[in-house]
């Protein structure tokens, strides 16, 4: 055997051997994960049956749903009222420059934000309104107005029941307001609240693995490959390559440490954030003429629609649906972030997350919606497209956008695994305790998965990654019902002080 | 006069602020404040590593500012003689050295001119500038 013959032969074993191995794999997932992700599957997005309508309300949206009503009344409309004061709160006027140096109240809602704010908005939104027509945008924003009052009640108790370290270090979340909270509250219940702490912990390494990992580079991938040409693109079938440079990346930040990667994100997601509002509120100037039709549909969609399969119920549902998942209200990622304020009031650090689910939801996904409906991009009866629509819509005003498009779903999918990374990090010490190598186990489990995520394409680890998510908000909301009256005696006082004036204020320089 | 306060770094042009400073200080029979500014904003993005550990990290900038850059300064003016006060920050410099001038009533700021990097300061305006232009007590500008 020639040289030459060995060099062209290998390359071909080793394909071949990947191929094998690959499906191997592929098969031996997909048989381990099915049966756990179609029975989690079945509990989470079963259909709760409703008379007369052909469409069931799925389990997981109504359990969001009554609970964000539930606070929003229970807190008497604090999403509404509180919002001139947490505006406040986030510019700093009762921050103390004493505190100078400390995490902020902005930078908490912003690295909150970062983990929130991503595809959801750009591609969901698309789902959301080719599927239940313009109508659905309006149960969105209502979806999201009602999602602040969840956010409010899981961020105050995230900041309230947190673990302060020695070493001037904190972690707080729902793992720590489930076991110390539900055990301070309800000290029989001890074991609940252990055990709920335990099952959120679970449920969100799976949501990290699945929808912070695998998910975005995937749905980061596939725009890649629709701006450069779709199937015919010179980079199909190279999903592991960008998978392994994604991992790289990601790995520099979580394992190797090298903070510039990650500050040089932290500034460049905001400005990508602006960039898409501007753009977007750009091109519905353009067509200002069409405007008030374009709310005219949203609002008449939004009670008689027209064609859309499930009728008024449909669209409402759609409308729901997307906005919980997107703003994440009620799953209690975000009251990991919102933890690592510096503030002895709780209270606050729920108040400013109020605009959480505002920015997302009420501001972002609305400008998205208005884009494509005021850009006549919306087909009745047309193809059920995601990111694919958003970029036709704003590319009728900008035939470059898609590129800025890509450049964004990228940074937003970078920067979310990386918060996601953390959220699972915490779960996971929470579980198996701290330990640098133990650390390092998980970084590298999550680094294997945004390869896997973007070079396989498995329906179940995807639903499984859905659902697992979502599931979150079981163990979470049960424990923050149970301790809403903790944030009802936090609010009444500081509400009671701020109303007296009893806040010490510091002017702006 | 009786207090008087000088914004320093670990510029060359600093410690000829300092010089400056102490000597109108002895003149004016004055207590020296010695304020070191940790470059920060409130307004910043962040990871949620970053956030959890930035307790730490600011206690950690603190503790360098004192032992490296004002505690040497602040023994030597003490051993010719002069009351002296460190005091270290985070925050803008300028916005940062205007309040606790005011908290201090102070009579006077001391800075250096050449602290920031040229092209920033060519850009944004230095610290001393940004005094000069808005200090409500005489700025004292050191080359």
């Amino acid at each position: 055997m020639t040289l030459s013959r060995i060099g062209l032969a290998l390359p071909a074993v080793l394909a071949s051997t990947l191929v094998t191995a690959q499906e191997g794999v592929d098969s031996l997932i997909d048989r381990a994960v099915t049966p756990l992700s179609d029975g989690l599957s079945a509990i989470i997005f079963y259909e709760i049956p409703l008379p007369y309508i052909e469409q069931g309300v799925p389990f997981i949206v109504l359990w969001l749903v009554v609970a964000a009503l539930f606070f929003t009344f229970y807190f008497g409309f604090i999403n509404l009222r509180a919002m001139k004061h947490a505006f406040r709160l986030v510019r700093g006027d009762y921050t103390s420059p004493d505190a100078a140096g400390e995490v902020t109240h902005f930078q908490a809602l912003a690295t909150a934000l970062s983990g929130t704010v991503g595809l959801g908005n750009i591609a969901g939104v698309a789902l959301a309104v080719s599927l239940g027509g313009p109508g659905a945008t309006f149960w969105m924003i209502l979806a999201g107005l009602l999602g602040m009052s969840t956010k409010f009640v899981e961020c105050t108790l995230g900041v309230k029941y947190r673990n302060e370290y020695a070493d001037g270090t904190v972690s707080g979340g729902p793992m720590y307001y489930l076991s110390k909270g539900v055990a301070e509250e309800y000290p029989s219940l001890v074991l609940l609240g252990k055990a709920l702490a335990v099952v959120f912990a679970v449920f969100c390494i799976g949501g990290t693995l699945g929808a912070g990992a695998m998910f975005q580079t995937n749905q980061a991938f596939s725009q890649l490959l629709n701006v450069t040409g779709g199937e015919t693109s010179a980079l199909n079938g190279y999903g592991w390559l960008f998978g392994l440079v994604i991992a790289l990346l990601v790995g520099m930040v979580i394992i190797g440490g090298i903070k510039s990667i990650a500050r040089v994100t932290e500034k460049i997601v905001p400005i990508m954030g602006v960039l898409y509002v501007s753009a977007g509120l750009l091109v519905i100037g353009m067509n200002i003429e069409h405007l008030p039709a374009a709310f005219g549909s949203i609002i008449s969609g939004a009670f008689r629609p027209e064609g859309v399969y499930g009728g008024f119920v449909g669209v409402l549902i759609m409308g729901f649906r997307r906005a919980a998942f997107s703003n994440e209200a009620g799953v209690g990622s975000a009251a990991i972030a919102h933890a690592a304020v510096r503030t002895d009031k709780p209270v606050t650090e729920g108040l400013v997350a109020l605009y959480e689910p505002f920015i997302d939801t009420v501001v972002v996904c609305t400008i998205t919606a208005l884009v494509i409906i005021i850009t006549g991009s919306l087909v009745p009866g047309g193809n059920i497209e995601g990111v694919a629509l958003t970029s036709r819509a704003f590319s009728t005003a900008f035939d470059w956008f898609p590129m800025v498009l890509l450049l964004a779903v990228l940074l937003f999918a970078f920067s979310t695994t990386i918060s996601w990374s953390y959220y699972g990090l915490k779960s996971f010490t929470y579980l198996f305790g701290e330990g640098r190598n133990k650390e390092l186990v998980f970084k590298a489990v999550v680094l294997a998965s945004i390869v896997v995520g973007s070079s396989i394409n498995l329906a179940s680890v995807m639903d499984f990654a859905d659902a697992m998510i979502l599931a979150m908000a079981l163990p979470n909301l049960v424990g923050v019902y149970l301790l809403t009256p903790v944030v009802k005696r936090e609010l009444k006082t500081y509400w009671a002080d701020y109303k007296a004036g009893r806040l010490q204020t510091y002017p702006q320089l | 006069m009786e207090r008087l306060l000088v914004g320093i770094d670990d510029s060359e042009c600093a410690d000829r602020a300092v010089e400056v400073a102490a000597r109108q200080a002895r003149d004016g029979n004055a207590k020296l404040l010695v304020c070191y500014v940790i470059a920060w904003s409130p307004f910043t993005f962040s990871t949620p590593e970053e956030n959890a550990q930035r307790h730490r990290r600011r206690e950690e900038e603190l503790e360098i500012a004192r032992r490296k850059i004002l505690e040497p300064r602040i023994s030597e003016l003490r051993g010719s003689g002069l009351q002296v006060e460190g005091f270290a920050r985070h925050g803008h410099a300028a916005r940062t050295l205007l309040q606790l001038a005011k908290e201090h009533e102070a009579d006077m700021i001391v800075v250096g001119r050449a602290g920031d990097n040229p092209l920033k300061s060519k850009i944004f305006g230095g610290t001393a500038g940004a005094l000069v232009q808005s200090s409500p007590i005489p700025v004292l500008v050191v080359p």
